[in-house]
């Protein structure tokens, strides 16, 4: 279940998140503030995804038996 | 000319390609529509991805990005999102499908449900979304065409061209002419996006915050979003409607069951999100053309890309981004093609008419359904009006409203039944074509409300009603208790 909470930290940066940055200045690496905060929230869910991965027991069970989770 | 000996190269490698995925395979329905269930992690990964880099993305992304500024910015984020719900919701379709050897989306509805008349709607609904998204490819490939060549080809014949290449691979090789030729297709818009995003605003403007600093001072606002029409609660409620949409597409839905293992899938989920980033390129190249190229207006937003590149690359540069330019129509059309094919034939013929029709024969009228659709197809490329645009605007829409029956059916006890499924279906599907003929908004629906809440996507009063009538429908077709309960002592 936490594995899930943590996959809806992006829906809350992105959804949630854009009001407050809905601004063109200050540029962040070259980008309009709420460009590169979308983009930011896109390498952060990467990277939590990679994690849910890590963490999440089905996948390091053997293959054949997953069917079964 | 030499833009010309390039692009036709490249479609002669993707008919090679195409027609050679075949070899090694029996081309049964299996292998045909879902390539026998073989695929690997990188296969699956740009079978799933080519939903992205479609010609509407290439030429729409930028020409968005030109056109409108900021609301282009959601591209990235529904995705993005869509791919956080694959990593649960994908699993269980591809253990379910394998199961019970599903080879369309329709197929699944009728098996979870137990009635042929939902995979029937379901088919229909696929359908009528997925033509003029072919249509949407075709017409792509003719303007890329037509630009790249500097007019030599006529956007008519670059359809027509493009069209019969096309169709001779899928009815060949099906979905494995789809895998083998993104391959090709994706490296190459990989590396001219990539190039193009960051040549283009350093060339132009010098650096990437200069351009957009020249932009602001241009045009004030263009960079965020709007107080009004497409402001942030436009933003989040398409973000949100989109997303739920995404992997709902028939033809995405089918490129779920071509994988081998269901791990794919979560690994996935970690892998495209990074790997869309390469759309934000896309955007570049839109924007350095805002102040380069100015004054197109309506659909010729869509050619900035182009003309931004005609006027700073040699021809045979123009001829390579062309190139890759046909690939994002001919990849994703031929995956459109296939699914259509597959879902007149396994879910509509047989499905309704021929109950008892085997495979073989099924497998065997699908690739003759491949000319027909796509006829129809160039038919309405060079001669649809205002129709198909209106299907096309509608097909999002179309396709979300499986969401909610989709989602239901996944759970370990659903008590969705089959009339709330397709009652809900049917309902949201009428709402959608009532909005867009009538062009309703939700501000006219509700005219005291504040500003913000005007701008929400018309689409959430399509899909709510939906969910409404699912539910009362459910709950009114319920089994009684008694038979619900042998259904459970029975598992």
């Amino acid at each position: 279940m936490s594995l899930r909470l943590l996959a809806a930290l992006p829906f809350i940066g992105i959804l949630i998140g854009v009001p407050f940055v809905n601004r063109t200045e200050p540029l962040v690496l070259g980008m309009p503030l709420v460009l590169a905060w979308i983009v930011m929230w896109v390498v952060l869910t990467a990277a939590i995804m990679g994690i849910v991965y890590k963490l999440d027991p089905r996948n390091r069970a053997p293959q054949d038996a997953e069917v079964r989770s | 000319m030499s833009a010309l000996v390039i692009i036709a190269a490249i479609t002669v490698v993707a008919l090679y390609l195409g027609m050679r995925a075949r070899r090694g395979h029996d081309m049964n329905l299996e292998q045909w529509s879902v390539g026998g269930r073989s695929f690997g992690t990188a296969f699956v990964f740009l079978l799933m991805a080519g939903e992205i880099y479609t010609t509407f993305t290439f030429l729409g992304g930028s020409g968005f990005a030109y056109g409108k500024g900021a609301p282009v910015y959601y591209i990235l984020a529904y995705a993005t999102l869509a791919y956080i719900l694959s990593y649960w919701m994908l699993p269980p379709v591809w253990r379910y499908a394998k199961e019970h050897r599903l080879v369309s989306q329709p197929h699944f509805f009728t098996r979870k449900y137990q009635s042929p008349a939902l995979g029937v709607l379901v088919a229909c609904v696929g359908v009528a979304a997925l033509v003029p998204y072919l249509v949407l490819q075709l017409k792509g490939l003719g303007i890329i065409v037509s630009t790249a060549s500097y007019g030599a080809i006529p956007s008519t014949v670059a359809i027509w061209i493009g069209a019969v290449v096309v169709t001779a691979y899928v009815i060949v090789s099906g979905v494995r002419g789809c895998a083998w030729n993104s391959v090709v297709k994706d490296s190459m818009i990989l590396a001219i996006a990539v190039f193009l995003g960051i040549y283009l605003p350093v060339h132009y403007y010098g650096s990437h915050a200069e351009m957009f600093r020249a932009i602001d001072a241009a045009k004030p606002g263009f960079l965020s979003f709007a107080a009004k029409g497409q402001s942030v609660t436009w933003f989040q409620s398409t973000v949100l409607l989109t997303a739920l949409g995404f992997f709902m597409w028939p033809h995405t839905f089918g490129s779920v069951y071509t994988a081998k293992d269901e791990r794919i899938f979560r690994r996935n989920a970690a892998i495209l999100p990074l790997y869309q980033l390469i759309l934000l390129f896309v955007f570049f190249c839109g924007f350095a053309a805002v102040l380069k190229v100015p004054g197109l207006k309506g659909g010729d937003i869509d050619l900035s890309l182009f003309r931004l590149s005609l006027q700073t690359f040699d021809p045979w540069f123009v001829g390579v981004i062309g190139a890759a330019g046909v690939l994002t129509a001919l990849v994703p059309g031929s995956m459109i093609l296939t699914t259509a094919s597959t879902l007149l034939a396994n879910d509509i013929y047989r499905g309704a008419l021929m109950k008892d029709a085997d495979d073989a024969r099924v497998a065997k009228l699908a690739r003759w359904f491949v000319p027909v659709i796509a006829l129809v197809a160039v038919g309405f490329t060079l001669k649809g009006g205002e129709t198909i645009v209106a299907l096309l605007l509608m097909g999002y829409n179309f396709v979300t409203q499986l969401f909610p029956a989709l989602v239901c059916s996944l759970a370990t006890r659903n008590r969705v039944t089959k009339q709330g499924a397709f009652c809900g279906i049917l309902a949201g599907v009428l709402v959608v074509v009532i909005t867009t003929v009538l062009h309703v908004s939700v501000g006219q629906l509700i005219p005291f409300a504040s500003d913000s809440f005007k701008d929400i996507n018309i689409g959430f009063l399509a899909l709510g009603v939906n969910i409404v009538v699912l539910a009362v429908v459910s709950a009114v077709t319920q089994p009684h208790a008694h038979a619900d309960h042998k259904h459970a002592s029975a598992h």
